[in-house]
């Protein structure tokens, strides 16, 4: 009987540039369904946190409710956390955002909690250009309430209830390029090369990183007229270029044919080495030319995968709002009451 | 890389490896759960069916299933279970297992087969065909059984009692005894009307070391295994204040701790090569050392001093081990270092043993090879000559008693081949029995949790007291409650992770919750070597090997490095599809007259 993760770990398991190892990173063992695909997002999110040297106890987690939204319990257990009310993470998120900048924002939620209950603050959350990473395990399906057809559901898409979807399913990676989100990508729970590149990507992105990830729900939507199934997932999926994350601590030299090879530069000093694919590929800050990729590939019934959308100009909120870069928490007398003399500069100023 | 054969029972044998690592085979996990149980009787028997002598080999056994123990490749300072340790606690706490052990028929088969010498291979060998209904004979020198268990290893690792009950055990079953009767001759006995012969008669005779003063001293220079028989048959009961002690094996452990308990209190131990190269079990030597018994390494005898007709020292010349390019080791004196003097009483030889068969005519067709030893076949452990067969120390040469037994197992299948007129060449495959443990999502009937716990130590009897009484013992086993803790060390190899690849749907739910890293799912490799590479972890371990799996849907494989499994379950219980099953896996090595059988298969509930 189990539900207890033995306390050994392979010993050939390295350290990352902290000193710390992959299992300093790991949570409690998930209570998610057998072969959810939320616990290979977590896994991912984990593999990632180690490679980047990630200091855990500099990570807030946050999450609203629904299986996705149980998900930071399970990876990054020295980390800050706040399980939300359903759809509101953007809300407590921004707050914490706003009180200390210094941290790394993880958001977790799920197709429900964003699409449906939540849309309201995901789209304004993008449209401020929150600096978190907001990441949707997108199953299709309501799973905590027995897996009614959520607003991810493709027209068409059959659950295990049997009935096929009979409304269009909203796409969120073009809700949040349309919404103002600086980072875009998509990806597949069950490709985790793929997603931990692109969730190194988005931790070292400044501005909103918005991820969406097919994670399937074994239990109720992995069947076989589902789009959201794993199979369903690796037969149609398309791949925007293969994603290469160099951190800024390595000097790797790759040797990459002119023109075949797009490099950005990313804000922590890392750089990323993004392969072309067709010659019709625009630019990464190029928004029309991702939806009209996405939209291609949505008419021709393949799911385009990868980084789709990627500005590194965009200011972030700290910067349009030019809130203080200290954490609030560190501000002190002096400067939260500057006195007398700096109210009246202040208003000689305004007059 | 091809997919592995899971249904070859070599394959999952080789996971289990403290069964495999053992001569005899014995199902190590097996027992060790039912120990667990408290089914003590049950574990005995388990044993008793292997490896014949549980309650004296879990005070004596050489102990290869435990360097072989995964627990030990864990990291980090791990031990491995204390196997042989848990073997005593089942032989301890097994009450009465009258009624478990089999009995005789009743009445004789026919068939006569002589046993010279009893000692470990040919008491196994009389067990396996006694209970045929074979009439066997049993001839020794010595006035009871047992052999090199009775007259080399002192009452305070084995207690006799312990000895005699096993010993009896097989006695029991109908066997005709010859003691205090040496036999001169094999060919008197060939011409008696035995239809085979089983030669157990070890390597009896000590090796001398022929340095100056050897004649001299003689009066007090003994050779170790003699000393030790005649303590054994109180013969012997003192030894001078001070004692030097030659060699570096385990019977220079036990002819140091022996002299301790008969007088001697100046006891040192002599060896030639350094001391990590020393033959004796790191365990002896610790217990040795734990009697002040110092051990000095790199020391070559050179010379015995005798004054006025009295041993009076040993010299000795200081060595260096210097190491060849191919890794052949040589003794190099130290230049310009005087000669050590160690002054003493009594001197102790043990430096070796050898066979000796003076009583083997060379004109039976046995062939002898250039060390006059008998040509033995490996897999029959029959010779020149149909109707003889070789085994233990007497076959190949001085090994232990768990290795005895194991070629008396085989020894006693081929007699039996031989009295049926079958080919002896023929020989029995194993059986199997495999089926799985899941009894609910998160249930098995295995402990799957991995306990922390360090290696629990064997409390010891006090050593005062030990060291007056030779026949106190020293170990006093594990108490119920920590040979429980024990058990639950044991990581239950033999439960193995079973793949059914055509169920898979690739969803890593066994790759995340591995907490060893030990499962990829990966494009297929041309070689092994090439695919270890690319693994989730490093599998740095090229002897533990790759479980291989195609027909998944991408056309990927599934790669599962054995190495470091810790059997806990998690796969299968994250496995959404159960693909992945833990399935106990029975590894029986065929004895006498069992029928070999087509490998049962139980038929899993799901």
């Amino acid at each position: 009987m189990s539900f207890i993760a033995p306390n050994f770990r392979h010993p050939e398991q390295g350290a990352n540039g902290l000193g710390l190892r992959r299992s300093d990173y790991e949570g409690a063992l998930s209570t998610l369904c057998a072969g959810c695909g939320h616990d290979s997002v977590s896994a991912a999110i984990v593999q990632a946190c180690f490679e980047m040297d990630v200091e855990p106890h500099r990570v807030g987690k946050f999450s609203g409710i629904g299986c996705s939204s149980k998900t930071p319990n399970y990876f990054l257990n020295h980390s800050h956390g706040f399980n939300s009310v359903h759809g509101r993470m953007p809300s407590v998120a921004t707050g914490a955002i706003l009180g200390n900048r210094d941290l790394l924002y993880i958001g977790i939620s799920g197709d429900g909690d964003t699409a449906s209950i939540g849309m309201g603050q995901f789209i304004h959350a993008a449209r401020r250009n929150l600096d978190m990473l907001y990441l949707v395990e997108n199953n299709g399906c309501y799973g905590l309430t027995k897996g009614q057809d959520s607003a991810t559901a493709d027209l068409g898409s059959v659950s295990k209830t049997g009935v096929a979807t009979e409304l269009y399913g909203l796409d969120l990676c073009a809700l949040a390029l349309q919404s103002g989100a600086s980072l875009v990508g998509r990806s597949f729970s069950g490709d985790k090369s793929q997603l931990v590149q692109l969730l190194k990507t988005a931790i070292a992105h400044r501005g909103f990183a918005f991820l969406d990830v097919i994670s399937p729900c074994v239990t109720f939507n992995n069947t076989p007229a589902s789009t959201k199934s794993y199979d369903y997932a690796r037969e149609h999926i398309d791949v925007a270029g293969a994603l290469d994350f160099v951190p800024h601590q390595s000097a790797i030299e790759i040797d990459y044919a002119e023109g075949e090879v797009q490099k950005v530069h990313l804000h922590d000093g890392s750089e990323l080495l993004l392969e072309k694919v067709g010659k019709d590929a625009g630019a990464l800050d190029d928004k029309t030319a991702a939806l009209a990729a996405m939209n291609r590939a949505q008419d021709a019934g393949r799911m385009l995968t990868g980084l789709l959308y990627l500005d590194t100009e965009l200011p972030d909120l700290h910067t349009v709002n030019r809130t203080v870069a200290t954490p609030l928490n560190q501000l002190g007398q002096d400067e939260l009451f500057p006195g007398l003399d700096a109210l009246e500069q202040i208003n000689a100023e305004q007059s | 890389m091809r997919p592995t054969n899971i249904e070859d029972p070599e394959y999952f044998h080789r996971v289990v490896d403290c069964q495999y690592a053992c001569p005899a085979h014995t199902p190590v996990p097996e027992y060790i759960r039912l120990i667990a149980q408290q089914r003590y009787a049950e574990a005995y028997m388990v044993n008793w069916e292997s490896n014949v002598f549980p309650g004296i080999l879990g005070r004596t056994c050489d102990r290869p299933c435990e360097p072989a123990c995964r627990r030990g490749r864990l990291g980090d300072g791990e031990e491995a279970v204390a196997i042989c340790r848990l073997k005593r606690v089942a032989a301890d706490l097994k009450g009465d297992v009258g009624r478990m052990l089999p009995s005789a028929p009743g009445e004789f088969n026919g068939r006569k087969i002589a046993l010279i010498g009893a000692g470990p291979a040919s008491l196994t060998v009389a067990r396996d065909l006694a209970i045929l209904g074979y009439e066997l004979h049993l001839f020794d020198d010595q006035k009871k059984g047992g052999g090199m268990m009775r007259s080399q290893i002192p009452a305070f690792r084995l207690p006799e009692r312990v000895l005699m009950e096993e010993v009896d055990q097989i006695l029991n079953l109908g066997v005709v005894t010859h003691f205090n009767r040496r036999i001169d001759s094999l060919a008197e006995v060939l011409s008696q009307d035995y239809d085979a012969v089983f030669v157990g008669t070890g390597a009896p005779r000590g090796r001398d070391l022929e340095i100056p003063g050897r004649s001299e001293g003689a009066a007090n220079i003994q050779i170790g295994i003699d000393f030790l028989a005649s303590v054994a048959f109180g013969h012997t009961s003192r030894i001078g204040r001070r004692v030097v002690v030659l060699g570096g094996g385990n019977t220079a452990m036990d002819c140091c701790r022996t002299s301790r308990r008969l007088g001697g209190e100046d006891v040192k131990v002599v060896v030639r090569s350094p001391f990590s190269n020393m033959k004796a079990s790191p365990w002896e030597k610790e217990d040795a050392m734990e009697e002040d018994i110092p051990i000095l390494d790199n020391h070559v005898p050179k010379e015995f001093i005798v004054e006025d007709g009295v041993l009076k020292a040993v010299t000795f010349t200081r060595i260096e081990a210097v190491y060849a390019e191919d890794g052949r080791r040589s003794l190099v004196p130290i230049e310009g270092l005087d000669p050590v003097r160690i002054d003493c009483d009594d001197v102790l030889i043990a430096i070796g043993q050898d066979n000796s068969f003076p009583w083997i005519e060379r004109d039976l067709g046995i062939e002898f090879d250039e060390w006059d030893m008998p040509v033995v076949d490996r897999a029959t452990f029959g010779c020149g000559h149909e109707r003889v067969f070789f085994g233990g120390d007497s076959a190949f040469g001085p090994e232990n008693i768990i290795t005895a037994v194991a070629h008396g197992h085989q020894a006693a299948i081929s007699i039996d081949l031989l009295c049926r007129d079958r080919d002896v060449r023929a020989r029995p495959l194993p059986t199997v029995q495999q089926g799985s443990q899941r009894m609910g999502i998160h249930q098995w009937s295995y402990d799957s949790p991995v306990s922390d716990d360090i290696r629990h130590v064997v409390p010891k009897a006090d050593k005062d007291r030990s060291l007056e009484d030779r026949t106190v013992e020293v170990e006093l086993g594990f108490a119920a409650e920590i040979g429980y803790a024990e058990t639950q060390r044991c990581l239950n190899c033999d439960v193995q992770t079973v793949f059914d690849a055509p169920r898979c749907i690739e969803c890593d739910a066994c790759v995340d919750v591995c907490p060893t890293d030990c499962i990829t799912f990966t494009e297929p490799a041309q070689s092994e070597e090439e695919l270890r590479t690319r693994l989730t972890a490093p599998a740095l371990e090229p002897t533990q090997p790759l479980y291989l799996a195609d027909g998944l849907k991408t056309g990927r494989v599934m790669v599962k490095d054995e190495n470091l499994c810790l059997h806990c379950g998690l796969c299968a219980e994250r496995c959404p599809t159960y693909a992945w099953d833990m399935q106990k896996f029975l590894y029986h090595v065929t004895q006498a007259r069992e029928e070999p059988t087509e490998p049962i298969k139980w038929v899993s509930v799901l």
